[in-house]
C-alpha cells in the first residue's frame, strides 16, 4: 500500500497593500485611536533606530542592529500583546521593546556598552536582548509553560530571524511547544538576509512558516510591511495561544540597513533589491491610508515626528547624563552572595 | 622553521589569508566552510577574496548552524577532505562544542584508528575590541581539556601564517583561535612562500634569569611589555606557548628550573584557567627549583563586561609587572 498521509498549506496574509488599499474584509477590529497609536509608535521606533545610527557613527556609542523596514513586524506584533504577556526579543527588537515598556534611554545604555540596559525595569515583561541567534525561542517556551503550570492567562510571543530558523534552538522549541501545548507565538522575521547569507540559501524550503508543520503547530506567512495583518495575525495566534495551541507567524519584510554598524552590505548584496523594498516601506504605506480615511493630516505628521525626536533626545540626554558603574558592580551580580574568591579579586583590581 | 626569502609586511588578518589561500592551492582536499565566508570574506575577512579564487564549492557560506558547521565538518574530514571551519566568534563555539566534545575528540580512539579527524575549527577569540556580548570570551581551556582536540593560539601575524598551516596538515582536530585584538593591531615581515612552525613547540620570545612569563595570544605582547619596563630590576624570561594543547611541558620545566619562578597570564577566567593546569605542571616537575609560590594574572572570575568597563577586566601592564616585583620579592 501507498498513500497520502498528510498534505499541507500555508496562508499567506495580507491587509493593506503597498499602495495602502486595505481589505476591509479582513481589517482587524481596530480604532481610527489604535491605528494612531500604531503609527506613532512605527514613527518613534524609526527615529529612535535613526538617532542611534547617527550616535554610533558619532562614536557615542557602540555596535548597533538597526530595524529599519522591520517597523510593522515588531509594532503590529507588540500592539497585540497584553500587559501579562511576554515578549522574548532578538536584538533587533528595538521597535517593539519600547511599545512593551522599556524606556529608550534604556534600550540605548545598553547600546553604549553599559549592563544597566539590561535591566528590564520592573513589571516590564520582556527579557533582555539575546545575541547568541536563536538561544531565545527555547526561553520562550519555558516562560510560557511556566505560566501554563501557575494557571496564568499569559502567552508568550518571542522573535527570531530567518538565519535562526537553521538553528537546532528553534526546532527544538518548536517541539517541546508542541509536545507540552505551551501558549507560544513564535514571530520568524524573515528579512531576506543572514547577515551575507539571502533567505534563498538559508533553507531549501519553500517558507519559514511551514516549519510549524512538522511540529504539529500552527504556521502562517503574512506580508511584514503591513501593520495590520501582523497585529492581525498574532492578535489571533495569542487566542490559540491561551488555548494552549503554539503558532509560527512568518513575517517577509526587509532589512533595510547594514546587518549592523560593523557590517557593509554593499559587499554581498544588490543595491537594486534595497530600492525595490523601499517602495514597499511599511510607514508609508500605514499613512497613505490614514490619509485616505482621513485620520491623518500634515500637522498630525509633523507633530509626531517632532514628539518622537524631542523624547528619543530626552532620552539620550538622560542616558548619556547617567553616573559611570562602580567597579564592583562588576563582581555584585554574578551569584546572589558575592563568594570570598570575588571578593579578594575586588580588592585586587581596586589596590 | 625554513626562513624565505621574500617577506612582505602584514596583518594577521593578511597572513591567515595567505595561509588558507596557499593551503588550498597545494591540496583540493583543503576547504572553507562558516557563516559569511564566502562573498562576503568572513566578518573579520580573513577569507576575503577566496570565493573569488576558489569558488562557492570550497569556500561555502553556511546557513547558521554551528553544531552543523562542526559536525558536517567531522565527516568532510572522515571521508578524505581537509575542512577548515570558521565560527564567527568564540561565544558561538558552544553549540559546535558538543561535536567537538563528543566525536572530534574522540573518533580516532573510538574507532582504534580507522577513522581520523583532520580538520580545523578556527575562530575570533578573545576581548579589547568593544564588541557586543558574547563576543570577547577566551573559552580555550573547554577545549585543552578535551582529550583528542589540540588548541593552538598563535600571537603575531608569523606565527599566525606557520601555524595554520600546521593545523590544516596534522592528522588530527585543531582548534584554532585568534586574538581578534591582533587581527589588524600592528604588521609583521611574514614570508611569502609557504612555512609552518610546529605544533606542540613553545618559543621563548625573550631570555632571562629571574623569572618565567607563560603566555599566549594576545597577552603575549602585554607580558613583553611589561617584562621590558622591568628590565633594569628584573631579568624576566618571556615564553609563547602557542599550543596549548598538547602543551610544551619541557621548555616549560627547563624554564622553570633556570629561573625558579613563573607567573601565567591569560584572559580567561582564572578558575580553572589553563593556568591551573600550568602552574601544577611546575609543581610536579620542577617542584625543589621553586623560590616563591606559582602565580597567576588573568580575567575575573566573573562574566566579561560590556564595552564600557571591559578594560577592568582583562590582565593589563600594571597588573602582571605588580605581580612580576612581588614574586621575586617572596
Ligand atoms: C549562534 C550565533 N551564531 C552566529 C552569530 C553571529 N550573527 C549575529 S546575527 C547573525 C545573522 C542572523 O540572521 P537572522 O536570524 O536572519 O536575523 P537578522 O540579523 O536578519 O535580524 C549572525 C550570523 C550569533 N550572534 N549567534
Ligand atoms: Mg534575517
Amino acid at each position: 500500500m501507498r498513500k497520502v498521509l498528510h498534505n499541507f498549506s500555508i496562508e499567506y496574509l495580507q491587509v493593506l497593500d503597498e499602495n495602502g488599499v486595505c481589505d476591509e474584509s479582513l481589517k482587524p477590529p481596530l480604532s481610527d485611536d489604535d491605528v494612531k497609536k500604531m503609527y506613532e509608535a512605527m514613527v518613534f521606533a524609526r527615529v529612535f533606530d535613526e538617532t542611534l545610527l547617527k550616535l554610533q557613527r558619532e562614536g557615542r556609542m557602540y555596535t548597533f542592529a538597526s530595524l529599519r523596514g522591520q517597523e510593522a513586524s515588531q509594532i503590529g506584533p507588540a500592539y497585540a500583546l497584553s500587559a501579562d504577556d511576554w515578549l522574548v526579543p532578538s536584538y533587533r527588537e528595538s521597535g517593539a521593546n519600547l511599545l512593551k515598556g522599556t524606556p529608550p534611554e534604556v534600550l540605548y545604555v545598553y547600546f553604549a556598552g553599559d549592563e544597566r540596559g539590561n535591566s528590564i525595569p520592573s513589571p516590564v515583561k520582556h527579557l533582555p536582548v539575546a545575541v547568541p541567534v536563536g538561544t531565545q525561542t527555547l526561553h520562550a517556551v519555558g516562560i510560557a509553560w511556566a505560566a501554563k503550570m501557575r494557571g496564568e492567562k499569559s502567552a508568550v510571543l518571542s522573535f527570531c530571524g530567518d538565519g535562526a530558523t537553521s538553528k537546532g534552538d528553534f526546532h527544538e522549541a518548536l517541539n517541546f511547544a508542541g509536545v507540552y501545548k505551551t501558549p507560544n507565538v513564535f514571530m520568524v522575521i524573515n528579512n531576506g538576509w543572514a547577515i551575507s547569507l539571502p533567505r534563498s540559501k538559508q533553507t531549501a524550503a519553500e517558507t519559514l512558516a511551514q516549519k510549524a508543520i512538522a511540529y504539529g503547530l500552527r504556521g502562517i506567512q503574512v506580508d511584514g510591511n503591513d501593520v495590520f495583518a501582523t497585529y492581525s495575525a498574532v492578535k489571533e495566534a495569542l487566542e490559540f495561544a491561551y488555548r494552549g495551541v503554539p503558532s509560527v507567524i512568518e513575517c517577509v519584510t526587509y532589512r533595510m540597513s547594514d546587518h549592523t554598524t560593523s557590517d557593509d552590505a554593499k559587499k554581498y548584496r544588490d543595491p537594486e533589491e534595497v530600492e525595490l523594498w523601499r517602495k514597499r516601506d511599511p510607514i508609508d504605506r500605514l499613512k497613505k491610508y490614514m490619509y485616505a480615511k482621513g485620520i491623518m493630516n500634515k500637522e498630525y505628521e509633523e507633530k509626531v515626528q517632532q514628539n518622537s525626536e524631542k523624547r528619543i533626545s530626552e532620552a539620550v540626554k538622560k542616558a548619556e547624563a547617567i553616573q559611570e558603574q562602580e567597579p564592583i558592580d562588576l563582581f555584585k551580580y554574578v551569584y546572589a552572595d558575592m563568594p570570598l574568591r570575588l571578593k579578594e579579586q575586588y580588592e585586587e583590581l581596586m589596590s | 622553521m625554513a626562513v624565505a626569502k621574500v617577506t612582505t609586511a602584514v596583518t594577521m588578518v593578511q597572513a591567515l589569508n595567505l595561509a588558507l589561500r596557499q593551503e588550498m592551492e597545494k591540496d583540493p582536499s583543503v576547504m572553507i566552510l562558516g557563516e559569511d565566508v564566502g562573498k562576503n570574506g568572513g566578518v573579520f575577512r580573513v577569507t576575503d577574496g577566496l570565493y573569488d579564487i576558489f569558488g562557492e564549492e570550497r569556500v561555502i557560506s553556511t546557513p547558521l548552524a554551528e553544531t552543523a558547521v562542526a559536525g558536517a565538518a567531522i565527516g568532510l574530514a572522515i571521508n578524505g577532505m581537509k575542512p577548515v571551519a570558521e565560527i564567527q566568534f568564540e561565544g558561538f563555539m558552544p553549540p559546535a562544542f558538543d561535536q567537538m566534545f563528543s566525536h572530534a575528540a574522540k573518533m580516532r580512539n573510538r574507532s582504534r584508528g580507522r577513522f581520523t579527524v583532520p580538520m580545523v575549527l578556527r575562530a575570533p577569540y578573545g576581548g579589547g575590541v568593544r564588541a557586543l556580548e558574547h563576543h570577547s570570551e577566551s573559552p580555550e581551556a573547554y577545549f585543552i581539556h578535551t582529550p583528542g582536540l589540540k588548541v593552538v593560539i598563535p600571537s603575531s601575524p608569523q606565527e599566525a601564517k606557520g601555524l595554520l598551516i600546521s593545523a590544516i596538515r596534522d592528522p588530527d582536530p585543531v582548534v584554532f583561535l585568534e586574538p581578534k585584538r591582533l587581527y589588524r593591531a600592528f604588521k609583521e615581515e611574514v614570508p611569502e612562500d609557504e612555512y609552518t612552525i610546529p605544533l606542540g613547540k613553545a618559543n621563548v620570545v625573550k631570555e632571562g634569569k629571574e623569572i618565567t612569563v607563560l603566555a599566549w595570544g594576545a597577552m603575549l605582547k602585554v607580558s613583553l611589555e611589561a617584562a621590558n619596563r622591568l628590565k633594569d630590576t628584573i631579568s624576566v624570561e618571556v615564553i609563547d606557548l602557542r599550543t596549548l594543547a598538547p602543551v610544551d611541558e619541557e621548555a616549560i620545566v627547563k624554564s622553570v628550573k633556570k629561573t625558579g619562578r613563573a607567573v601565567i597570564v591569560h584572559e580567561a577566567p582564572k578558575n580553572c584557567g589553563f593556568g591551573a593546569e600550568l602552574s601544577s605542571i611546575i609543581m610536579e616537575k620542577a617542584f625543589l627549583s621553586l623560590k616563591a609560590p606559582v602565580k597567576r594574572v588573568a580575567g575575573w572570575d566573573t562574566p566579561i563586561p560590556l564595552p564600557k568597563y571591559e578594560d577592568y577586566y582583562y590582565p593589563n601592564v600594571d597588573r602582571i609587572m605588580k605581580e612580576l616585583q612581588r614574586t621575586v620579592a617572596f
